[in-house]
């Protein structure tokens, strides 16, 4: 399956951490995961190094590396068998400062990053060092990251296999000569070839820049960046500016490009073709590239079209490897918990009418057996320990269940009705909203750094009285728990203060007793809405946060920041639970799957990815959006996903097979809201361009045809449809939509600051 | 520079980063400033780039400072201040050499401080609700442009709206001069208009108070003269009312006592600021009011005060007005107000009073003609008048003319008239200056030659009269009937003129019609030093009566009547001459005069209901519309109720 030619590859996870969340890293064992895939101790690393002899330039570059590398750690014995099995005597001294100046090169991607995870847990190297790891091709190429002292070492390593390099007048003829090939093969072939062009073309502009060529480096970039696919246009700006080998270090995008492999899905045939011509015009140094710095994924069969590449590309790294999203997903719900739902106040209303009692019936039977039947795709009831329900919860589920029953069947011909919630004098800037699942409150984050709650029902919010009144009450009486609330401060609205920079998300817990905020100050803050006040400030991201949510059970949330990690925290731990990293840019949205057991993260790197609570591996990666994702939703059978990003479209996907199964296109900005209506079949999408749109979403899952070629390739070809998909389109008075949301009747609610 | 552009993004030239570098003191050499400029060129570049990830998060699509200085902040640099304001820091060019720089002006903290306008802090962030669209069926259209009426109103608002109507139309002097003076200047009140035109459109149901009738109008200013309204459509409604004080035989002006002529004057005012103001907001709006005027003239069955209110409304529009409309009706209409004239009955004082009224006005109106129209034409309206000064003796008067001084309002309305739209271009028939003098001169006599011929000496820049000080006669008039020919000429001929002279000192821009110059006819014989003393009237009633009786010995004319017409001019400091004309006849009633059996009470004053009453209704839009459709479409359409 796995075409580069070096050897499998070992492990399909890969830790990308920045330098400043190394910390967190090492104060939690949680994040062991995804290391698996390295060697586990040094000696077994000399131990396969030493085999391979003799060794060639490259090997040799390596063997010093390591030697260094034991040296540090202290790891002698090693060191001196290796010296002798490999017969080298160096001097150390001209190695150790030498990664810069490119006389001894680490050409390998793949570090001995136990070890230096080792070091940094130990506490023996400070916090800069930091692992890339990628997935390793071949232990041979091993090399060590940790010298202390350089500000950005791994960023060097990394970048110093830029060194390598031919004529810089001859990349152009390369390049040009390529591109002659590739535009005249076959049809078919041709539109799967050019997807190399873009990482061929980054990688061989950065060689140039990282050699000094800037001259060449400008005329490379001005010749041939306007034959790259539009959707590449924002990494292309910031590849234009960057002109200087100083500018590579330190620049995300251009780490994140060079950590990660850019992967390629390309047809066994059109494969070969390119192979053989790169072969046969001798042309090293793009066939150095490709093996370097490109995955190529190859798969059997007919080569894509051009449309069917186009749906799936345009993320940082290229598109999923297929292995990524083989893992199997319980998509399912979870068993409901039997509540008995007192039937007096059933009965009351049935009187009013004589049909409904016979309605009812059937369907409470209906509800009924499906929560007793176990869906065969859901997770084990107790796979994710939930919370055991209170009291109040039963009463909330009933009541849901009754309201359930007054829900409006929504379809194309019974559209919602549309609730706009206009914040006026918001002039420090609106940035987040979030309802109660019973929309009885509403909740604003503002640019101000301040959190404010609304009662959209006639009942103020009251506080808890202070302590000095607390006691004075009579504890015994029955009213008790109506006797603490303070009647005098009751308002429509509390103001709640804590944070230090813009709330970037927030998000009611289901029991309507927290809410939760995130902020750019880089915390999470818990806040009580029986006080009033704030309970906890959990603090790991050290960088923003952008969005946070409460599992749809309570007790877990979820949060994702500029530090491209997104955490899983329970809301009694001040520590992180599960860290899922992956991400090769900010994690912009976070969402919880229905049943619990999954994350969904949405990043700025424009794709999302599907993490397992259980285990934190990431089980899925989607790809496909041309910019970063700013809403995510899922539908309330758990199964189908749909995502918004700035590029103004909705992807919607199959969570079981992850394959992309729709785009919904009409938003001309971005989307930053997204909802199912609860029985999942419409999708409502709030943007920036001041409109809510209604798409049909039963239409779009059903003119799916899931043919067991496409589910085991994820080559689907979209159908043109959003027009017909399209409900309705809905304007609002020059106010951006930044929250959409269903009521349990079916009503739309959607919501925004007025900014003339 | 081909490079830059291509590459979309700034450029620090090397030259500033070495003056830079001069400005703290290191003197760089070139090699060293290029590559510092390009490494900052790239690290601008990188932190616009972080910034903007702000930006999205915050969910704007405007990139702030603040949004760049946590973008610097974040990569550990410090972050630049003072630029945090939500005002545009426009870019300055430096007058010699491309030198651009930011105005940074010094603020003195010390005035800051004491300050005594300490800004409010904004207004409450709140959440409000409303049903967009029901059942996915909403107005398609964008919402935007909801019509204010519709929006509801805030509790402020409605607040305001009832102070302010309450104050204008209440006892309190004071506070109606406030709050007119807010409605003036408020900038917030724009969902208020179409409550505000409601109300002025009361002024069909309180014909009978002349004092409403006046607070009424002056909302109608108010609203016209302030700058954040946009009138729009609702300027149809406003001249509706206007039209109506103007026109219509009031139930207020039944009582002679009622000095229902000033409101007219006062409403013509209107009229002229409403056109001049906002003419241009109702296509084809002039042409509409100059046929209904033209409608009301030319009906000999209206009171003659209606006819008075057209005179003194076309006048308000302007010479071009009255030349098209008054000018060729004037020899039809002059028989019949004659017969008025010359009827000595003592049953007929009161009818004949306001027939001069109407003489007076017409002769106002047409001397403006007859100034502008020579003014227009200077040249030839020299020579003609001096031909004319040989024969007639108007001699003095035509000279001056030329003055810039009666430039000062030389023609809104001919403006309008050329350049409205929806004013045909029909131009009326052009009369020389010399026939229409003549022509005029056979109907007015020498009361025309003295007046036309003293004009330019009037006008007084700061001949500002404001109403509540305006000239007030209650009854100088002994009698009337006897004026004619009289030598006692100060007592019998004391007839008030149509008070133009409010109209024409609270609109000063007004193309300087009412020149009321009144000098007697003897006074033609006079030299014109002597009479251009004797312009000024006075501005308040003792005085002109006083220096009404200091004239004496006037020559009786064919129109002695008319011959000592005064006009109060504001410059109250040399009160010197004033003959009043007075068009009111007290205690006595005359009825049984053409003019007077026709009078329709569209509106009878039983109706005590003040226009307050209405400040309570909400207007719908529709209504606003109505009577304007009317108007436009119907004879009569003004009195229609709403």
């Amino acid at each position: 399956m796995a075409a580069i030619p070096d050897g499998p590859v070992k492990s399909e996870t890969e830790l990308e951490v920045k330098p400043d969340s190394v910390n967190d890293i090492a104060g939690n064992p949680n994040v062991v995961q995804g290391i698996g895939g390295t060697p586990k101790t040094s000696p077994s690393v000399a131990a396969t190094v030493a085999s391979v002899t003799p060794p060639d330039i490259t090997d040799r570059q390596t063997l010093l590396a390591v030697l260094q590398f034991l040296k540090k750690n202290k790891l002698l014995e090693s060191e001196e068998t290796l010296r002798k099995e490999s017969g080298l005597c160096l001097d150390n001294e001209e190695q150790s400062g030498s990664v810069d100046g490119g006389s001894v090169c680490a050409t390998g991607d793949a570090e001995g990053s136990d070890a230096s995870l080792l070091s940094r847990v130990s506490g023996v190297t400070s916090a800069p060092a930091a692992a890339a790891v990628t997935g390793a091709p071949v232990p041979a190429k091993v090399t060590s990251a940790t010298s202390a002292g350089d500000d950005q070492p791994d960023v060097s390593v990394v970048l110093s296999a830029y060194s390598q390099q031919g004529d810089p007048a001859l990349y152009q003829v390369y390049y040009s000569g390529l591109k002659k090939f590739i535009e005249s093969v076959l049809d078919c072939h041709r539109a799967e070839l050019s997807q190399v062009f873009y990482p061929l073309f980054v990688h061989m502009y950065l060689e140039l820049v990282y050699n000094q060529h800037e001259a060449e480096a400008k005329d490379f970039f001005d010749k041939f960046h306007g034959d790259q696919e539009c959707y590449y246009q924002d990494d292309l700006r910031v590849l234009s500016g960057l002109t200087k080998k100083e500018h590579m270090k330190g620049n995300e995008t251009l780490l994140d490009f060079r950590t990660s492999k850019f992967v390629l899905r390309i047809s066994r045939d059109s494969y070969q073709l390119l192979k053989r011509h790169l072969q046969e015009r001798q042309n090293n140094q793009i066939w150095n590239i490709i093996q370097e710095h490109l995955y190529i994924d190859i798969f059997d069969g007919m080569p894509r079209s051009k449309s069917q590449i186009d749906s799936m590309s345009g993320s940082l790294a290229g598109e999923a490897r297929r292995e990524a999203n083989k893992a199997k997903v319980f998509y399912g719900l979870l068993k409901e918990p039997e509540i008995e739902v007192p039937l007096d106040d059933e009965d009351e209303e049935a009187e009013n009418e004589e049909g409904k009692p016979k309605k009812k019936k059937p369907k409470k039977d209906s509800l009924g057996s499906k929560s007793k039947k176990q869906d065969p795709n859901a997770p084990q009831q107790n796979r994710i320990p939930l919370p055991e329900l209170k009291d109040s919860d039963k009463l909330d589920k009933i009541m849901n269940m009754k309201e359930a029953t007054k829900r409006i069947r929504l379809g194309p011909d019974s559209l919602p009705s549309i609730c706009f919630y206009t914040f006026l004098n918001a002039y420090q800037g609106l940035t987040a909203v979030d309802f109660t699942d019973d929309s009885s409150l509403i909740a604003g984050g503002f640019a101000d750094s301040t959190v404010r709650v609304w009662s959209v029902t006639p009942k103020k919010l009251r506080g808890v009285k202070s302590a000095a009144d607390l006691s004075l009450i009579d504890k015994e009486s029955d009213d008790v728990l109506e006797r603490i609330m303070d009647e005098k401060t009751a308002s429509e609205s509390k103001i709640l203060y804590g944070h230090s920079g813009p709330v970037y998300g927030t998000s009611f817990s289901p029991d309507r007793n927290y809410l939760l905020s995130c902020s750019e100050d880089g915390t999470v803050r818990l806040w009580s809405l029986q006080t009033f006040t704030c309970l906890v400030g959990y603090k790991g991201h050290n960088y923003p946060v952008w969005d946070t949510q409460f599992s749809p059970y309570g007790y877990y949330f979820v949060s994702g920041g500029h530090d491209r990690v997104a955490r899983l925290w329970a809301t009694d731990h001040y520590q992180p639970l599960r860290m899922f990293s992956g991400h090769l840019a900010d994690v912009t949205s976070t969402r919880f799957h229905p049943n619990c057991n999954y994350v969904v993260t949405g990043s700025a790197d424009r794709t999302i990815r599907l993490w397992d609570v259980l285990t934190g591996n990431c089980v899925r990666i989607l790809t496909g959006h041309k910019g970063p994702i700013h809403s995510l939703a899922f539908s309330p059978n758990g199964k189908f996903l749909a995502s918004g990003a700035t590029d103004g479209r909705i992807l919607l996907w199959d969570i079981g097979h992850g394959v992309m199964i729709g785009e919904l296109k009409g938003h001309t900005d971005t989307i930053y809201a997204l909802k199912f209506s609860r029985d999942g079949e419409i999708l409502a999408s709030g943007s920036m361009d001041n409109t809510v749109k209604l798409w049909d979403a039963t239409k779009a899952f059903d003119d799916i045809e899931t043919d067991d070629f496409t589910a085991a390739t994820g080559h689907i070809t979209l159908p043109e449809n959003s027009q017909d998909i399209l409900l309705g389109t809905y304007v609002t008075k020059s106010t951006a939509v930044v929250h959409v949301h269903f009521t349990r009747r079916n009503l739309l609610l959607a919501a925004g600051s007025y900014n003339p | 520079m081909a490079d830059r552009e291509e590459r979309k993004f700034a450029e620090l030239p090397r030259d500033s980063i070495k003056v830079m570098a001069e400005a703290i003191g290191v003197d760089l050499s070139d090699d060293i400033a290029a590559v510092l400029a390009e490494d900052v060129c790239y690290r601008l570049r990188e932190a616009t780039q972080n910034s903007s990830q702000f930006m999205r998060h915050a969910k704007r699509r405007k990139l702030t400072v603040e949004d760049f200085n946590r973008a610097l902040r974040w990569s550990n640099v410090e972050v630049v201040c003072g630029y945090g304001s939500q005002d545009n820091l426009p870019f300055r060019s430096f007058k010699d050499g491309e030198l651009f720089f930011v105005e940074d002006r010094e603020i003195n903290l010390v005035d800051l401080a004491l300050a005594t306008n300490i800004p409010k802090g904004c207004a409450e962030t709140m959440v409000r609700v409303q049903i967009s669209y029901l059942d996915g069926k909403g107005n398609l259209e964008p919402q935007g442009t909801v019509p204010a009426a519709v929006q509801s109103l805030t509790e402020d608002l409605l607040k305001y709206y009832q102070q302010v109507t309450r104050a204008i139309l209440g006892e309190d002097q004071h506070l109606m001069k406030v709050a007119l003076q807010d409605l003036q200047t408020n900038s917030k009140i724009a969902a208020l208009l179409p409550y505000f035109v409601y109300v002025v459109s009361g002024v069909k149901s309180v014909s009978h108070d002349l004092e409403q009738l006046n607070r009424l109008l002056h909302i109608v200013k108010s609203l016209i003269q302030n700058p954040y309204l946009y009138l729009g459509s609702y300027i149809k409604s406003l001249v509706s009312s206007v039209m109506y004080c103007i026109l219509e035989p009031l139930a207020a002006s039944i009582n002679p006592f009622n000095d229902h002529w000033t409101l007219r004057d006062y409403a013509a005012m209107l009229l002229s600021d409403i056109l001049w103001a906002h003419g241009d907001l109702v296509s084809g709006l002039y042409h509409q009011i100059l046929l209904s005027l033209q409608k009301v003239l030319a009906d000999p069955v209206r009171p003659l005060c209606s006819h008075y209110g057209a005179v003194v409304g076309l006048h308000a529009l302007g010479w071009k007005a009255v030349e098209r409309i008054l000018y060729p009706h004037l020899s039809a209409y002059w028989s019949n107000l004659q017969a008025v004239l010359d009827d000595y009955s003592v049953s007929n004082a009161q009818v004949k009073a306001d027939g001069h009224k109407v003489y007076g006005a017409i002769l106002v109106a047409v001397e403006k003609l007859l100034k502008m129209k020579a003014q227009s034409h200077a040249v030839p309206a020299e020579c003609s008048a001096s031909e004319g000064r040989a024969e007639r003796e108007v001699s003095p008067g035509l000279s001056p003319l030329q003055e810039p001084l009666s430039e000062l309002g030389f023609g809104f309305a001919s403006h309008i008239l050329q350049g409205g739209p929806g004013v045909p271009s029909e131009k009326p028939v052009p009369v020389p200056l010399p026939t229409m003098y003549n022509e005029l001169y056979d109907f007015f006599g020498d009361s025309l030659a003295v007046r036309f011929s003293t004009g330019p000496g009037i006008r007084h820049p700061d001949g500002r009269v404001t109403i509540s000080d305006r000239l007030f006669q209650p009854s100088d008039i002994k009698k009337e009937g006897c004026g004619a020919g009289s030598g006692n000429s100060n007592v019998e001929t004391t007839r008030k003129m149509p008070q133009l002279t409010a109209s024409l000192s609270i609109s000063p821009r007004d193309d300087g019609s009412p020149k009321l110059d009144p000098t007697p006819q003897s006074c033609s014989s006079n030299s014109i030093s002597a009479r251009s003393a004797s312009f000024h009237c006075s501005s308040s009633l003792p005085r002109s009566k006083s220096s009404s009786s200091s004239r004496q010995g006037q020559r009786s004319a064919p129109r002695d009547v008319f011959q000592k017409s005064r006009f109060t001019h504001s410059q109250a400091t040399v009160p010197h001459l004033s003959f009043l004309i007075s068009g009111r006849q007290m205690g006595r009633r005359c009825q049984g005069r053409r003019f007077q059996t026709s009078f329709p009470r569209l509106h009878p004053a039983s109706s005590s209901q003040a226009a307050r009453g209405y400040a309570h209704k909400l207007p719908v839009i529709g209504r606003m519309v109505k009577p304007i459709k009317r108007w436009v479409c119907s004879e009569y359409s003004l009195h229609l109720p709403l």
